[in-house]
């Protein structure tokens, strides 16, 4: 098993491609379908082995924290694999002709290669973590792909919408995927699923780690009542939405729910959860795609609804669902990928998406029209293709349950399919038939490069209809982990005349009857109601965050400087403060313990009593400086001058500043004495918070019990371990070395962060000193303002 | 480059080369080697001579100082940090006695290159040993053999106080560039007499 490297190769590759780019856009996109090929010849290559049971692999990573990559193709890993590397390849294929010398191709390329390896790597994940990581890099994906470049508004929103709803899914899913793998003491997949199958997965906490998970699943998966940012998503070129937001990264959720089903699907919380969110998706999709007139939109609430479906199937937790369940998930993507990429190739030839001004579309576009015609028979369920395979399955699971729960689901999928049915429908109408009314759209034709591709899927559809022997190897490979039901059901075309062939006969005639009356029902559908919007939801949602933020900071950030510092000794006198008096002991100590401790001491105290008085802020700093040095001075009759050093370098550079700020502040404190009000509650904090990190000082240095062995053994070590007879030193590069380079990055960051805060003043404040140039000069209070601010 | 030309306002007490005969009288004390005194030179009125002439001796003694403390620290006081802000201190008196000026034009290197220098040389050092198979940060002595002298032992480890070095000047640096000329920049731009 090479998973690790396939991956690899695919993110390498990306990286290398803009220097393909550069010579050619074209080749570079050609280059990019090679590793997702590679990759789907090699699933295919060991599928005998993954349908035996599975094939692993795993790259231990960092052993010391139990860090490990672990990978696992079996059944439901390869539908994935054919879905995300074979569907990729072809849309890479069909990308050369899309982007074709546009100044996009070249970062879509890189995206799209990138996403597929990432794509790979989590259905092939087979440890929690490895998952999680893989899972939000394709967030990132999608969040590049769908922003673009970024330069219009509306691809910048459903950038934004995309990952933070995916990535917020994504880190409560990383709560979920903690707890679980604490309760069930491993983070393997297949081993919790194993300690699930064998019910030793019990308890509250695996329950609610289920359901957090679950959020994951149903934001990545766009469902109730996360899903608009996949319609907005749509925004992306349509290359983009087939991939990512039809056949493979939405797929993410569905195919997590179908990881983990067959250890957990008999618990209430979690199939009622999948279920009742699943049906309510698919209905709400299927609705809203009546209502819409671009096509692509039309196509993302399909896809919504789809995704609600194949849900229900893998929440449902019988072996007859889970059969369904892989067929269906493959089904959608051999019909979502060609209708996109149909949709893709309408847009190219006629430059329009709306239902409202295609016309006669079909006549010149033959070809594509009729590759729509069979995915979208596919996705309505029509034989002999795959979707009615799957949906005969679906509708046969839930019958043969024979129990209410059966029922009422078995009522809400065949209304799904009604809606399916219509939309289906009204997709081939609205991109291919003539409207009265409608003058016909001008077309020039695509080529060979666009059609190709999206035939080769939408035959694979067929084919895999025709001969159902091969999806139902996979689909009863992976269906075996599921309890067995009474009796056995494979996917086949014909299954006699019984209640799911007449259900789905009945489930064609209504939707198309829907079709019919779309005058009505578009109406209806497009007059959502604003209150229970959840696009409505959303922004409220993300408008309180931000005015929530705004309010906070400017209660905090009030621009004094007083107050920053009333705050900051409050909690010191609060926190630590009380917690030395509560816990602390006062230590038995001899007041000095070296004559020459006196006068250091007394010029420190002299100092700080003397800043007390003073009213320039010149001599204020040189106080300050002096408490340092006496500080400095101290360290030396302790015997440490490596601390006595670096204490007064430190002071003389902190003077050193201070005295540059200085410059552009008042020489003095103030004109006047500020009022009694003000000073005698700072001096009651000054006073206190003093007196409180002293008596801390001393008794935190008195609280040692044990002797001190880590030093005992830091200066044994020293010369021989490190090399050093400095301990200090040594214990600085070479003991505690880690916290050293930790440091060193702190004092970097923070001191870029002062370089730009000095340096980079806002433009406004900027014209404003030019205009105090360019006027009479103000007077200094006015001056001091804009100094402060 | 010649800072001298690069000054943004080039005041007449930039010297040209060759006038050094026919320097006015009151012009005679005017600095002339652009290392001491490169960009804007200060007004004469606010010129510190004996600092200036003070800095020009002490600059290079203390740089090598700090050199000493860096070598030094493994097995004395000093050490990278140390040695790191000994090193930005002459540079800040440097400042101090040359009036205005960007300390980029001193160093010709800008000084947050000079932090991620360091910071890349430290990080680089901490895992340096994992080629070898050895855990992160660990360090060994090495015996490098000098021609005539026998052998200087040097511990891998200083290496990371290189990097500490490097960057504790950067800062020092950074904080001439902002707290120094950056604020000087600002009061000219508000009329304020720098």
């Amino acid at each position: 098993m090479r998973v690790l490297a396939l991956v690899v190769a695919h993110l390498a590759l990306a990286a290398l491609l803009p220097l393909v780019s550069a010579r050619s856009r074209r080749g570079a996109f050609a280059l990019a379908a090679v590793p997702p090929a590679a990759a789907l010849l090699w699933a295919l290559a060991h599928a005998p082995v993954a349908l035996a049971g599975g094939v692993s692999s795993t790259v231990v990573w960092a052993p010391q924290l139990d860090l490990v990559l672990s990978f696992r193709l079996d059944a439901l890993a390869l539908a994935m694999v054919v879905l995300v590397s074979g569907i990729g390849a072809l849309i890479l294929v069909y990308c050369i002709g899309y982007f074709a010398d546009s100044p996009e191709a070249p970062r879509n390329a890189a995206l799209l290669l990138a996403f597929a390896g990432v794509m790979l790597g989590l259905v092939l994940a087979d440890d929690l973590l490895t998952l999680y990581v893989f899972w939000e890099l394709t967030s990132v994906a999608s969040f590049l792909l769908v922003g673009q470049s970024g330069e219009t508004r509306e691809n910048r929103g459903a950038a934004v919408q995309a990952l933070l709803v995916t990535v917020f899914g994504g880190l409560v899913m990383l709560l979920g995927f903690i707890m679980l793998g604490e309760a069930a003491g491993t983070y393997r997949i297949s081993e919790i699923v194993e300690l699930g199958r064998a019910g030793a997965l019990g308890g509250g906490v695996v329950t609610a780690a289920l359901m957090l998970v679950l959020v994951g699943a149903l934001t990545k998966s766009a469902q109730l009542p996360f899903h608009p940012w996949l319609p907005a998503a749509m925004a992306a070129p349509t290359p983009v939405s087939a991939y990512l937001h039809a056949a493979s990264m939405v797929k993410a959720g569905v195919y997590l729910v179908a990881r983990l089903s067959p250890g957990v699907a008999d618990r209430t919380a979690w199939w009622v959860t999948v279920i009742v969110l699943g049906l309510a998706t698919m209905a709400v999709g299927g609705w809203r795609a009546m209502g819409a007139t671009d096509l692509k939109r039309l196509l993302a609430f399909g896809t919504v609804s789809q995704l609600g479906f194949l849900m229900v199937l893998f929440g449902a937790g019988t072996r007859i669902a889970a059969v369904a369940g892989v067929a269906m998930l493959l089904a959608h993507g051999f019909f979502k990928a060609p209708l996109f990429l149909a949709v893709g190739i309408v847009d190219h030839a006629t430059g329009t998406r709306d239902v409202r001004r295609l016309s006669g579309v079909g006549d010149a576009l033959r070809g594509t029209a009729l590759i729509s015609a069979a995915a979208a028979a596919s996705m309505a369920g029509l034989p002999p293709l795959l979707g009615f395979v799957g949906k005969e399955a679906a509708l046969e699971a839930f019958l043969a349950e024979h129990s209410t729960r059966g029922a009422l689901v078995e009522a809400g999928v065949v209304a799904g399919s009604v809606l399916t049915v219509a939309y289906s429908a009204r997709f081939l109408w609205g991109a291919f038939a003539r409207k009265p009314g409608v003058p016909d759209t001008p077309v020039h034709p695509p080529g060979p490069l666009l059609t190709v591709p999206a035939g080769i899927c939408a035959v694979a559809g067929l084919v895999l209809g025709l001969v159902p022997g091969i999806v139902d190897a996979d689909a009863q490979s992976y269906a075996r982990a599921y309890p067995a039901g009474p009796e056995q059901y494979e996917l086949a075309l014909w299954h006699g005349i019984g209640p799911p062939l007449l259900l789905s006969a009945l489930a064609l005639v209504v939707g198309y009857g829907l079709h019919r009356a779309r005058g009505t029902v578009g109406r209806l559908a497009g007059r959502f109601p604003a209150a229970l919007s959840a696009q409505r939801a959303y922004e409220v949602a993300i408008g309180g965050t931000e005015r929530l933020a705004t309010g906070v900071t400017a209660r905090l950030q009030a621009g004094s400087v007083p107050a920053y510092l009333t705050v900051i000794l409050v909690v010191v006198i609060l926190l630590p403060g009380l917690a030395t008096l509560i816990g602390g002991t006062w230590p038995a100590q001899p007041l000095f313990h070296a004559v020459l401790q006196f006068p250091f001491a007394a010029v420190v105290l002299l100092a700080a009593l003397a800043l007390i008085r003073v009213r320039r802020r010149l001599t204020a700093v040189l106080l300050v400086g002096l408490i340092g040095y006496g500080v400095g001075g101290l360290f030396i009759v302790d015997g440490a001058p490596d601390l006595a050093l670096t204490q007064f370098l430190v002071e003389t550079l902190s003077l050193v500043a201070f005295v540059f700020v200085l410059r552009r502040l008042p020489a003095h404190f103030g004109a006047e004495r500020p009022k009694p009000r003000t000073w005698v509650p700072r001096a009651v904090v000054a006073v206190v918070a003093g007196g409180v990190v002293s008596a801390m000082a001393v008794v935190l240095s008195g609280a040692r019990r044990a002797p001190p062995t880590v030093s005992a053994e830091y200066v044994r070590l020293a010369p021989e371990d490190a090399g050093a007879t400095n301990v200090v030193n040594a214990i600085i590069v070479d003991f505690r070395a880690l916290d050293t380079v930790g440091e060193i990055t702190v004092l970097f960051v923070a001191a870029v962060g002062v370089a730009s805060l000095v340096l980079a003043a806002p433009p406004d404040r900027r014209r404003r000193r030019q205009r105090d140039v360019e006027l009479p000069r103000k007077d200094a209070q006015q001056d001091e303002e804009v100094v402060t601010r | 480059m010649n800072p001298l030309t690069s000054s943004p306002d080039g005041d007449a007490a930039a010297p040209q080369p060759g006038e050094r005969e026919q320097t006015p009288f009151e012009s005679w004390d005017r600095p002339r080697s652009p290392w001491l005194l490169p960009g804007r030179c200060r007004t004469p009125r606010r010129r510190t001579l004996l600092l200036e002439m003070v800095t020009r001796g002490l600059f290079p003694t203390i740089l090598v100082f700090s050199i000493y403390l860096l070598c030094a620290g493994h097995y004395g006081p000093g050490g990278g940090f140390s040695a790191g802000l000994v090193a930005g201190l002459a540079f800040v008196l440097r400042y101090l006695a040359g009036g205005s000026t960007d300390p980029g034009a001193l160093v010709p290197i800008r000084p947050p290159v000079l932090m991620g220098l360091g910071l890349a040389i430290a990080v680089g050092t901490a895992l340096a040993p994992v080629v070898a198979g050895e855990p992160v940060l660990s360090s060994t002595k090495l015996a490098v053999p000098l021609p005539g002298s026998g052998e200087l032992e040097v511990v891998t480890s200083v290496f990371l106080d290189v990097g500490v070095y490097l960057l504790i000047v950067g800062v020092v640096l950074d904080l001439l560039r902002a707290l120094g000329s950056g604020i000087e920049r600002d009061m000219r731009a508000a009329g304020e007499e720098a």
